[in-house]
């Protein structure tokens, strides 16, 4: 009598556990937008919910002149683990007959790069950073190399410190 | 030709072996186990490694010591933050960096709030492979809220390099606070959810109580960590017994269960989320204030010698020994991760158990197979 009444208790106890699951089952049936947490993707790409802080492919900051700040010292070159950087430099002969160093090519390669952020962090003029760009999958590799800084570009002189005068 | 005709006492049974993986939906990926079967009874298990070896810490050894922080998030995927913050803590001790109070308390809410997502991941993927569906979504549900936070802090989702030696890679936002805040307010109505939909599930506890059994000597002998060994009754929580980052000053409780079966496991990872959320409630109100990194050198150096780390990650004990030269990179890095140590205790718990017990005692371990191969 015991056990048939433990039995009959435990049959009734499944029901209600189950129904219980079901009763959430049905609340989100009956209320789904309480629990919608997904974008319709391929139609929002106009106004897409990216953070401005996600971590894209790398750019080389260009300002209305068309200048930069890359004074190619090869730092990021050197943070990358990766090997996705390429700093080409050139030597080019200034007006009074010194001998300067500037950016060539800023060769990227997109194939290569993990956006972990080390070139960032590690360029001490901050002349790069991350876009949020994230639609970067194409059909030819070639195209994943990039070279970032624009044609006739050039490095962005600093101001002038004036000597103080003694007084 | 006589026709043999074979009596029922004549008739001979043979073991049958099994291959589950290296493509099954519930290895959750490339491992491949072996089971001898009699019947429905498991007599054997063994898993098969490999698949997934990608020389991780071979690796290191050609990279600086920040540049091998990217490739240890890739180990155990589902708990990238505290993976990068085991290499932090260890580099910080050998080169003896200080660590802003600000980071310190950075890095905790993160490594809570992955521990969270881990757990919720583990739900999810633990009910589907013992036959509910609707949990997963729900998970993913809650999941994707704490990695969208992530992702508008730290710049990425799962593989993140943002705790990197001295501190953090850049500081939170400033309407952080208050959204998680919110977070963890509608995170603490959806742990009701879950108790709703699946710990109540009388299915579900019959298909986890009583099952897969693993002694509180087996989980010694066999290195078990983390909730897989606090189940068996075994205090083993890295946060406790040596604090890291301020955990000595927070306030939580070390999860044990006793039961020692899949159930047990089920309720202290259940209730490890519990103090995940208690946790970073604490932290919450009074974040310290002022710089959130150190500044390094660009190529750092650490003293010859051998150092070693360990931390609490979502599935055990993680450790990382370095041994270093004096140079700019590591002449060996070598990690002890939990995936590895934990799926030891299969073949114990499996081995009596029907077939189907199999999946729910590898889902209830919580296994990450990149974690194991490294």
């Amino acid at each position: 009598m015991k056990a048939l009444y433990n039995y009959l208790k435990e049959v009734a106890f499944a029901f209600v556990s189950l129904a219980n699951g079901l009763l959430l089952t049905l609340k989100y049936f009956v209320t789904p937008w309480k629990s919608i947490i997904t974008e319709n993707y391929p139609d929002n790409r106009n106004n897409p919910s990216v953070a401005d802080e996600f971590a894209g492919e790398v750019i080389l900051i260009h300002d209305e002149n068309n200048e930069h700040k890359c004074t190619a010292c090869t730092l990021c070159q050197l943070a990358c683990p990766n090997n996705s950087i390429q700093i080409i430099s050139k030597q080019v002969e200034t007006e009074d007959g010194k001998k300067k160093k500037v950016l060539d090519k800023w060769v990227y390669h997109l194939e290569m790069c993990t956006f972990c952020k080390q070139c960032i962090d590690a360029c001490p003029q901050d002349a790069i950073k991350m876009t949020n760009s994230y639609e970067l999958s194409c059909f030819d590799r070639s195209t994943l190399t990039k070279i970032l800084n624009q044609p006739g570009s050039k490095l962005k002189e600093k101001p002038k410190v004036t000597a103080k005068v003694q007084e | 030709m006589e026709n043999p005709i074979v009596t029922p006492s004549e008739l001979k049974t043979e073991e049958f072996v099994v291959n589950i993986g290296p493509q099954h939906p519930a290895t959750h990926g490339v491992l491949r186990v072996e089971a001898t079967l009699d019947g429905e009874i498991i007599k054997d298990v063994l898993p098969h490694l490999g698949y997934i070896h990608r020389g991780i810490e071979k690796m290191t050894e050609s990279l600086g010591y920040k540049q091998s922080i990217f490739l240890t998030s890739r180990m155990d995927y589902l708990s990238a933050h505290i993976n990068n913050h085991l290499c932090a803590l260890a580099i910080e001790k050998a080169a003896q960096i200080e660590v802003p109070a600000r980071a310190k308390a950075i890095r905790i809410i993160m490594d809570e709030l992955q521990r969270l997502t881990s757990h919720e991941l583990w739900w999810g993927s633990c009910a589907m492979d013992i036959g509910a569906v609707t949990p997963f979504f729900l998970a993913f549900r809650d999941r994707e809220r704490i990695l969208e936070l992530f992702e508008q802090n730290t710049g990425n989702r799962l593989t993140m390099s943002y705790i990197i030696p001295g501190g953090v890679m850049n500081d939170i936002r400033p309407d952080f606070v208050p959204k998680l805040k919110e977070l963890i307010k509608s995170i603490k109505d959806y742990r009701k959810e879950y108790d709703q939909l699946i710990t109540g599930n009388f299915i579900f506890q019959h298909r986890t109580q009583g099952i897969g059994i693993l002694s509180k000597e087996q989980a010694i002998s066999l290195g078990c960590t983390g909730p897989t060994a606090r189940a068996s009754g075994l205090s083993c929580d890295i946060r406790k017994l040596y604090p890291y980052d301020g955990y000595e000053k927070l306030d939580f409780k070390e999860v044990i269960d006793y039961g020692c079966d899949n159930w047990a496991r089920y309720v202290v990872r259940m209730e490890e989320m519990n103090q995940s959320i208690h946790i970073i409630e604490q932290l919450l109100d009074n974040m310290p204030t002022g710089e959130y990194r150190t500044k390094l050198k660009g190529v750092l150096k650490l003293p010859a010698g051998e150092y070693y780390q360990r931390v609490e990650s979502a599935r055990g004990e993680l450790g990382v020994y370095i041994v270093s030269d004096g140079g700019a990179k590591p002449y060996r890095m070598k990690f002890r991760t939990p995936c590895y140590s934990n799926l030891g205790a299969v073949k114990p718990i499996s081995v009596g158990m029907k077939i189907a017990d199999l999946m729910a005692n590898m889902a209830t371990i919580d296994l990450v197979i990149p974690d194991m191969d490294r």
